[in-house]
C-alpha cells in the first residue's frame, strides 16, 4: 500500500449533523419550484403530444380545438421559437418540439399555455395529431434487425487477443442476459418557472442538477446571449441523474410561454406525462464469452454491451463509456475486448441514472463470476476473490493501474461480519430440506471510478461573503437534490473559519453567482465544491490572518479560527469582531473560489490515460428466500461495508449508502418498464412501476462505513464521492437469487434475467427444470 | 364549491398550504397524504388519506390535519423531532406525507413494532433513504402514548364532530352540476331517481383518477358517505354483512377474522389511504379491474343486494360481473350491501396474491379457493381467479374436477390442475405474460392443496405466513 494519509483533526467536518433542510422537510416549509406563491397573472404551460405513433410523418396537427379550450392563451409550436429549436446536452438532436416527424410516442408536437394548470392540460388533450406510421424499432433487438443508423459510433477496449484464447481454451461459457432500464421516479415531477425580466431577459427557477445548462438551452432557444438568462436551483425533490439532461425541455417551454405572453408561466408536468416523455436508465442486452480455469480465474473475457439509447444521443456517450469503464467492477480481466453499441431506437431517449452506466458494466461482471462459480460447484465468493484486482493483477481493460485497491480488505471484513460461510452451510441445510422455497446467498464488491470521463467537467466554482457581523453567506455551483451536498459544503466552510454551520448561510445554486457549472453529477458534489468553497474562504481567511498580522503586530501562528473564536495571540473575539474591524481597514471579505481535479487525463480516441482520481469501494452480502412455484422472493437480510474514505458527515453518507442500495434492489427486482409494440410505455405511473416500499427494505439491514485511514488520493478532507456507488450493492441481492436458483441444479449457471421480478425468477426456475 | 375539486387543490390552489405535495395525482405515492379525523362508533380516529384523489366534499364533518398544522409555537411535533432526530429526510418531497400518516399512527395510541410500522407506511414512496431511518423515527416516536395538542383536544374534537353530524342532507351546486351527500334512504333515491346519469361515488380511489388522470367532466356526483344505512358492518354467527360505503378499513377487523389469508389480504389491497377511503362495495360496483377482493369474495360464496328505489334484489357475486367494464347494474340502481358467509368447520380457505412488489400493488395473478371436506376427502371446491379473465371468474371445470379427490392424492390433483386451462385463457400484459399467469394459477392450486393437506405455510410462503398472522 502507499503511504499512509497524513493525520489531522477537525472540528466540524465528520460531524453527522442533520440535513440543513431537515427542519424545513419535516414541516412541509421547505419551498420547491412548484411552492412558491406565484406572482400576479401567472399562467401555466403544459405539453401536448400524439397519442399514438412511435415513429412517422405528421400528416397532420389539428391545435384548433386546443386554442378554443377555456382559459387558453396560446399554444406552442417550433414556429414560435424565436432561436433554436434544441434542447439536447451537446448534439443538436433532441428538439423542443417535433416538427415533421414523431420519433418516440410521448414527444413533444406543441405546447398550451392557459390560466390553470387544470385547463392547461385539459387543453392538450384535445389536439388531433396524426402520424403516418413507420416501423418502429422499440427494442434492441428491433433496432439490431433493421439496422437502424447508431446513435453514437461503436467503441471498444481491448487487451490482447480474447477471441483467440477463448477458441483454445478448455473451460469457457458464452451468455447473453438483459438488463431492465429504470425510471427516476423522483416523487418532484420536472418543474419549471419562468419570469419574463426587461429588455428580453429571462429567469428560470428549474428543478434541475445543471442550471448551467438550462441556462444555455433557453438562451439559445430564445436567441438571446447567455448572460440575458439566469437559472436558480434551491432544491431538488430528487434528481437521480433524471434532472440532469431532462429538466432542460421543460424550462424551455416555461420560458418559451413567459416570452410569447410577457406573463409568469410555469410549467409543471403530471406525473404520468413525466414518465412517458422523460429519459431513463439505458437498458441493455449483454452478450459474453469467457475463459477460465479450473479455480474459476478468468483468463479472457469478450463482451458486448448492446445498449438502448432511444431516439437521440443525450448522454448516451458518457453512460456508455461508463458502462465499459466498470465491466470489470473489481475483477482483473488477462485478455479483454468490451466492446460497445449505441443502439437507436424508437424510444424516449434514454439518460443519466445513478451509477451513470456503471451498474449495467458491473452486471456483466457479476453475472460472470456467478455463471462460472455455478458451472464450476464452486462458492461464487471464492471466484470473486480468485478474480480480484491484486499485484502484477492491476491493469484495467482501459489501461489504467489500479493503486488504491482495498476491495479484498473490505470483502475479507464483511465476510467476517455477515457470518458469510456459517451461513452459507445453514442454507445449504435449508435447501436440501425445502421442496418448495430456496435460499440464496451473495457477497458482491463494487469498485467505483471517479471523476466524470469528460475530463472538463471536472471543474468547480464557488462563492462565498464574509458579513461583518461573522455571518457567512455560501454560494456554489453544486445542486441540492436531496443528497445532502450543501450541508457537507456548509460544513466544510464552517471548518475553515472556525464557526457553527448555522453560521453559514446556505443560498440556491444561480448561474447569476457562479457561472459555467458542471452538472451535480459522476457522484462528484461534495468532491469539487467542497474544495471550491474551502478555496474561497481560505482566501478570506488570509486576508484576515494578513490584516490581524498588521493590526495586532503578532506571527500568523499565534492566530487560530476555532469554536466560533478567533483567537489572537492572547486575546480572544468572535469572527464578527474581527470581520467588523477588517471591513473598516478597508480589506475585501468576499471571494471565489475554484477547484479543478488534478492529475487526471484520457485521451478517448487512443484509450489512454487515467481517467479516474480514485476509485471508492464497496461490498455487500445479501440473502434472500425465493418460492420456486411462483417466483416470488423475499430479501431476509443485508450486510454492506462501504469506503466512503474520512467522511465528511457520517449521516448523510449512510444516508446515501442505504438509499442507493435500497435504489438498486429496486432496478433489480420489482422495477420493469414496459413498452408496447406500438411503442407505448405501459408502466407510467406508480400504480404499475414499483419502486421499492417500506417492507421491501429486510429489517435485518446492516451497514457500516469502512474504517479508512482517508482516501489516499488529496480530496476534500480525504472523503470519498457517496452519491452513486452505493447503488451497485444491491449487485448482491440478484446475485442471491441467482444463488437460491441455482440450488435446484448444482452444475448450472441459471439464466436470470433483470429485473428478477417474479415472472423472471419463474423462468430461470423452470429452465433449470427443463 | 366545484363539484370536481380535489382536496389537494384546495389545499395548494385556494389555502396556498403548500406544504402538502403532489407527487403522483393517482393516490400511489403518499406525498399528499393528510390526517382526516372523523368519529367511529363515537371515538375520534385520525386516518391518513391521499389529498390528491379525495374530492373536498368528502371531508365534509371531518377534521382535515395537514402537515402546515403540527409544529405550534415554533415546535415541532415528536413525530417531527424523530424524523429530523434519525435523518429520515434527504429530498424532502415525499416526507409531509410520511410525517402526516406517521400522525395518525401517532394518534392511534399504537405502540407500534416494525410490522405496523411499514404497514402503515406501505402507501408513502421513498426514493431516497431507503426507508431505515423513517421506520426508525416511528418506532420511536409512536410509542402508544400519545401527547400533544391533538391528543389533548380529543374530547373537544369529539364534540365538535359530532355537533357537525346532524344527519342532514349536503347538495351543492343545481340540477346541471352538483355535489349531493345524502343522509337517508329516500334522499339517495330521489336523487338517483332524478339524475341517473350521476357518478356514485363511496371512496374516490378509482372515480378520483378519472378526475386526475382521464381529466373527464364529471358534473354531477353523489357521494354516499353519509349514508348511515349503507356504513354499516353487521357481524352474525355466520356471515358479515357490508353496507356498501363501508371502507376497507372499517371492514378488515371483521372481515379479516374469517380467515388468516383474508387478513392478509386486505392488508395488501391499496395502502392505509387507499383502505381508509376505498370501500369494498365501490370497489365491487364500478367493476374495476384492478379489484383484488372480489376473487376472495365470490370463493367464500359471497352476495349482493342491490337496491333501486326502494325495490332491492340479491345476486350472486360471481353473476354480478359480466364482461370487461359491464355489471348487472341498471342506471339508478346501486349496490347496496354485500353478504360475505363465514367459514364453516368443515371449510378450509387459501387466498393468494401475486405481484411485483408485496406490498400496494395490483396483482397479476389472485387466486382463492374453499374447499369443503368431508375428511381427507374433497366434497366440494369454490375456486375463484382475478386476472386470469376480463372479469374474477370462477374456475368451473377445476372445481368439478377436484371434487371427491383425496387430499393424499397429489397426482389427482395436478390432473385436476390440467382443467384450469379449461377455464381461463388469460392475456399477457405488463404486469404479467399469459403464460406466467397460467403458470401461476396452476401453482397456486397445487400450493393450497398441499397447504390443507398439511404442509405448514412457513415451508410453502415467502410471505403472509399463516402461523406469523395467526400469532397476530
Amino acid at each position: 500500500m502507499p503511504a499512509e494519509v497524513k493525520r489531522f483533526t477537525t472540528e466540524t467536518v465528520g460531524l453527522a449533523l442533520a440535513h440543513d433542510s431537515a427542519a424545513l422537510h419535516v414541516q412541509g416549509r421547505a419551498i420547491y419550484i412548484d411552492d412558491m406563491r406565484e406572482p400576479e397573472g401567472t399562467l401555466h404551460v403544459a405539453p401536448g403530444y400524439a397519442s399514438e405513433g412511435a415513429k412517422g410523418r405528421i400528416t397532420r396537427c389539428d391545435l384548433d380545438a386546443v386554442r378554443n379550450s377555456p382559459g387558453v392563451v396560446a399554444v406552442l409550436t417550433a414556429a414560435d421559437i424565436p432561436g433554436v429549436n434544441d434542447c439536447s446536452p451537446a448534439m443538436g438532436d433532441d428538439p423542443i418540439f417535433a416538427e415533421d416527424e414523431i420519433l418516440f410516442h410521448g414527444q413533444v408536437v406543441f405546447a398550451v399555455v392557459a390560466g390553470t394548470h387544470d385547463q392547461a392540460r385539459r387543453a392538450a388533450r384535445r389536439a388531433r395529431i396524426e402520424i403516418a406510421k413507420d416501423p418502429a424499432a422499440i427494442t434492441v433487438e428491433d433496432a439490431l434487425e433493421q439496422g437502424t443508423p447508431d446513435v453514437l459510433p461503436p467503441y471498444e477496449f481491448r487487451r490482447g487477443e480474447p477471441e483467440k484464447r477463448i477458441a483454445a481454451a478448455k473451460m469457457r461459457l458464452s451468455d447473453s442476459f438483459h438488463v431492465g432500464g429504470q425510471e427516476h421516479f423522483y416523487l418532484e415531477g420536472q418543474v419549471a418557472f419562468a419570469m419574463p425580466e426587461e429588455a428580453g431577459g429571462m429567469t428560470v427557477y428549474s428543478s434541475t442538477q445543471h442550471p448551467s445548462e438550462v441556462q444555455h438551452c433557453v438562451a439559445k432557444m430564445l436567441g438571446v446571449a447567455d448572460a440575458f438568462v439566469t437559472c436558480e436551483c434551491r432544491r431538488m425533490g430528487g434528481g437521480f441523474g433524471g434532472k440532469e439532461s431532462q429538466a432542460a425541455q421543460w424550462a424551455a417551454l416555461a420560458a418559451l410561454g413567459a416570452h410569447k405572453t410577457g406573463r409568469p408561466v410555469k410549467c409543471r408536468l403530471d406525473r404520468d406525462d413525466d414518465m412517458i416523455m422523460t429519459g431513463k436508465r439505458h437498458d441493455m442486452r449483454i452478450d459474453y464469452d469467457a475463459a477460465f480455469d479450473k479455480t474459476g480465474r478468468l483468463t479472457a473475457v469478450d463482451a458486448s454491451l448492446l445498449s438502448r439509447c432511444g431516439y437521440s444521443a443525450d448522454l448516451s456517450l458518457g453512460v456508455n463509456d461508463r458502462a465499459m469503464f466498470h465491466s470489470d467492477n473489481a475483477y482483473y480481466y488477462p485478455a479483454v475486448s468490451i466492446e460497445s453499441r449505441r443502439l437507436r431506437t424508437n424510444t424516449v431517449s434514454n439518460t443519466a441514472f445513478r451509477g451513470f452506466g456503471g451498474p449495467q458494466g458491473m452486471m456483466l461482471a457479476e453475472r460472470m463470476m456467478d455463471a462460472i462459480a455455478h458451472r464450476l460447484a464452486l462458492d461464487p465468493l471464492h471466484v470473486r476473490k480468485r478474480n480480484f484486482y491484486g499485484p502484477k493483477r492491476d491493469r484495467t481493460p482501459y489501461g489504467m493501474k489500479v493503486t488504491d485497491n482495498i476491495i479484498a480488505e473490505v470483502v475479507a471484513e464483511l465476510e467476517k461480519t455477515s457470518d458469510y460461510y456459517a451461513r452459507r452451510e445453514a442454507i445449504k441445510d435449508f435447501n436440501a430440506k425445502n421442496r418448495i422455497l430456496k435460499k440464496g446467498l451473495a457477497l458482491t464488491p463494487v469498485k467505483f471510478g471517479i471523476s466524470f470521463t469528460l475530463i472538463h467537467l471536472n471543474q468547480a466554482g464557488a462563492l462565498v461573503h464574509l458579513y461583518t457581523d461573522g455571518s457567512v453567506h455560501l454560494n456554489h455551483g453544486g445542486t441540492e437534490m436531496g443528497q445532502g451536498l450543501y450541508i457537507k459544503v456548509a460544513q466544510v466552510v464552517a471548518e475553515e473559519f472556525g464557526i457553527t454551520p448555522d453560521r453559514v448561510k446556505i443560498t440556491a445554486t444561480t448561474t447569476g453567482k457562479v457561472p459555467n457549472t458542471s452538472p451535480t453529477a459522476a457522484s462528484s458534489g461534495s468532491d469539487l465544491n467542497g474544495m471550491a468553497a474551502k478555496e474561497a474562504a481560505s482566501q478570506i481567511k488570509k486576508r484576515l490572518i494578513a490584516f490581524a498580522e498588521r493590526e495586532w503586530q503578532v506571527a500568523p501562528d499565534q492566530i487560530r479560527f476555532e469554536k466560533g473564536r478567533v483567537i489572537i495571540a492572547n486575546q480572544s473575539m468572535s469572527l464578527g469582531e474581527l470581520a467588523k474591524r477588517a471591513h473598516q481597514a478597508r480589506i475585501q471579505l468576499s471571494a471565489t473560489g475554484f477547484y479543478a481535479t488534478p492529475n487526471i487525463t484520457w485521451n478517448r480516441d487512443k484509450v489512454k490515460g487515467k481517467p479516474f482520481f480514485y476509485f471508492a469501494y464497496g461490498a455487500s452480502c445479501s440473502e434472500v428466500t425465493i418460492d420456486t412455484l411462483t417466483g416470488e422472493m423475499r430479501v431476509d437480510r443485508v450486510d454492506i461495508l462501504h469506503d466512503v474514505g474520512r467522511s465528511l458527515n457520517p449521516a448523510i453518507d449512510l444516508g446515501q449508502i442505504e438509499g442507493g442500495f435500497v435504489q438498486g434492489m429496486g432496478w433489480l427486482t420489482t422495477e420493469e418498464l414496459v413498452f408496447d409494440k406500438e411503442g407505448r410505455l405501459r408502466t407510467h405511473a406508480p400504480s404499475t412501476y414499483k419502486i421499492p416500499c417500506a417492507s421491501d427494505v429486510p429489517a435485518d439491514f446492516r451497514v457500516k462505513l469502512f474504517a479508512s485511514p482517508g482516501n489516499l488520493a488529496n480530496t476534500i478532507y480525504r472523503s470519498k464521492a457517496v452519491g452513486e456507488p452505493p447503488l451497485m450493492l444491491a449487485l448482491s441481492v440478484f446475485s442471491a437469487i441467482t444463488d437460491a436458483i441455482a440450488a435446484l441444479k448444482p452444475g448450472t449457471a441459471p439464466p436470470l434475467e433483470a429485473p428478477a421480478t417474479p415472472e423472471a425468477i419463474l423462468k430461470a426456475v423452470k429452465a433449470m427444470s427443463a | 364549491m366545484a363539484p370536481m375539486r380535489t382536496l389537494l387543490d384546495y389545499l395548494r390552489l385556494e389555502e396556498a398550504s403548500r406544504g402538502t405535495k403532489e407527487g403522483c395525482g393517482e393516490g400511489d405515492c403518499g406525498a399528499c397524504t393528510v390526517s382526516l379525523g372523523s368519529l367511529k362508533d363515537g371515538r375520534l380516529v385520525y386516518e391518513p388519506v391521499n389529498a390528491c384523489i379525495l374530492l373536498l366534499g368528502q371531508v365534509d364533518g371531518k377534521e382535515v390535519v395537514t402537515v402546515d398544522d403540527l409544529s405550534q409555537g415554533g415546535r415541532l411535533h415528536p413525530i417531527q423531532q424523530a424524523m429530523v432526530d434519525s435523518h429520515g429526510s434527504q429530498c424532502g418531497f415525499c416526507t409531509p406525507g410520511f410525517v402526516m400518516s406517521l400522525f395518525a399512527l401517532y394518534q392511534s395510541g399504537v405502540a407500534a413494532d416494525r410490522q405496523v410500522v411499514v404497514d402503515q407506511l406501505a402507501g408513502n414512496l421513498c426514493r431516497c433513504t431507503g426507508y431505515r431511518p423513517i421506520v426508525e423515527a416511528a418506532l420511536a416516536s409512536c410509542t402508544g402514548r400519545p401527547d400533544d395538542a391533538w391528543s389533548k383536544a380529543r374530547g373537544e374534537t369529539e364534540k365538535t364532530l359530532a355537533g357537525l353530524d346532524d344527519g342532514s342532507d349536503l347538495f351543492i351546486g343545481d340540477d346541471n352540476g352538483f355535489f349531493a351527500a345524502p343522509a337517508s334512504d329516500e334522499a339517495l333515491a330521489q336523487l338517483t331517481e332524478k339524475h341517473p346519469d350521476a357518478v356514485l361515488l363511496s371512496g374516490a380511489t378509482d372515480v378520483g383518477l378519472w378526475i386526475t388522470k382521464q381529466l373527464r367532466d364529471i358534473g354531477k356526483i353523489i357521494h354516499l358517505g353519509r349514508m348511515r344505512s349503507l356504513c354499516r358492518v353487521a357481524e352474525t354467527a355466520d356471515a358479515v354483512t357490508l353496507g356498501a360505503a363501508v371502507t376497507y378499513a372499517e371492514a378488515e377487523r371483521a372481515l379479516g377474522s374469517i380467515d388468516p389469508d383474508l387478513a392478509e389480504l386486505l392488508r395488501r389491497i391499496g395502502s392505509k389511504q387507499v383502505r381508509a377511503s376505498g370501500t369494498v362495495g365501490g370497489n365491487i360496483a364500478n367493476g374495476s379491474p384492478i379489484g383484488d377482493t372480489p376473487p376472495a369474495l365470490i370463493a367464500l360464496g359471497s352476495e349482493l343486494e342491490l337496491r333501486k328505489g326502494t325495490v332491492t334484489r340479491a345476486v350472486a357475486l360471481e353473476d354480478f360481473f359480466i364482461a370487461y367494464g359491464k355489471q348487472d347494474r341498471a342506471p339508478g340502481e346501486i349496490v347496496a350491501s354485500v353478504r360475505v358467509p363465514k367459514l364453516k368447520r368443515d371449510e378450509a380457505f387459501r387466498c393468494y396474491k401475486i405481484t411485483k412488489r408485496f406490498d400496494q400493488d395490483i396483482s397479476s395473478v389472485l387466486a382463492a379457493f374453499k374447499f369443503t371436506l368431508d375428511g381427507r376427502r374433497i366434497a366440494s371446491a369454490r375456486i375463484a381467479y382475478g386476472g386470469m379473465a376480463a372479469t374474477p371468474k370462477r374456475a368451473a371445470k377445476t372445481e368439478a374436477a377436484v371434487q371427491n379427490l383425496s387430499l393424499d392424492d397429489a397426482a389427482g390433483w395436478n390432473q385436476a390442475a390440467d382443467c384450469l386451462s379449461e377455464d381461463f385463457q388469460p392475456i399477457g400484459d405488463h404486469r404479467a405474460s399469459a403464460d406466467y399467469r397460467m403458470q401461476t394459477a396452476r401453482a397456486l392450486f397445487i400450493k393450497a392443496l398441499t397447504e390443507i393437506s398439511g404442509e405448514a405455510t412457513r415451508n410453502t410462503r415467502v410471505t403472509g405466513v399463516r402461523e406469523l398472522v395467526d400469532a397476530g
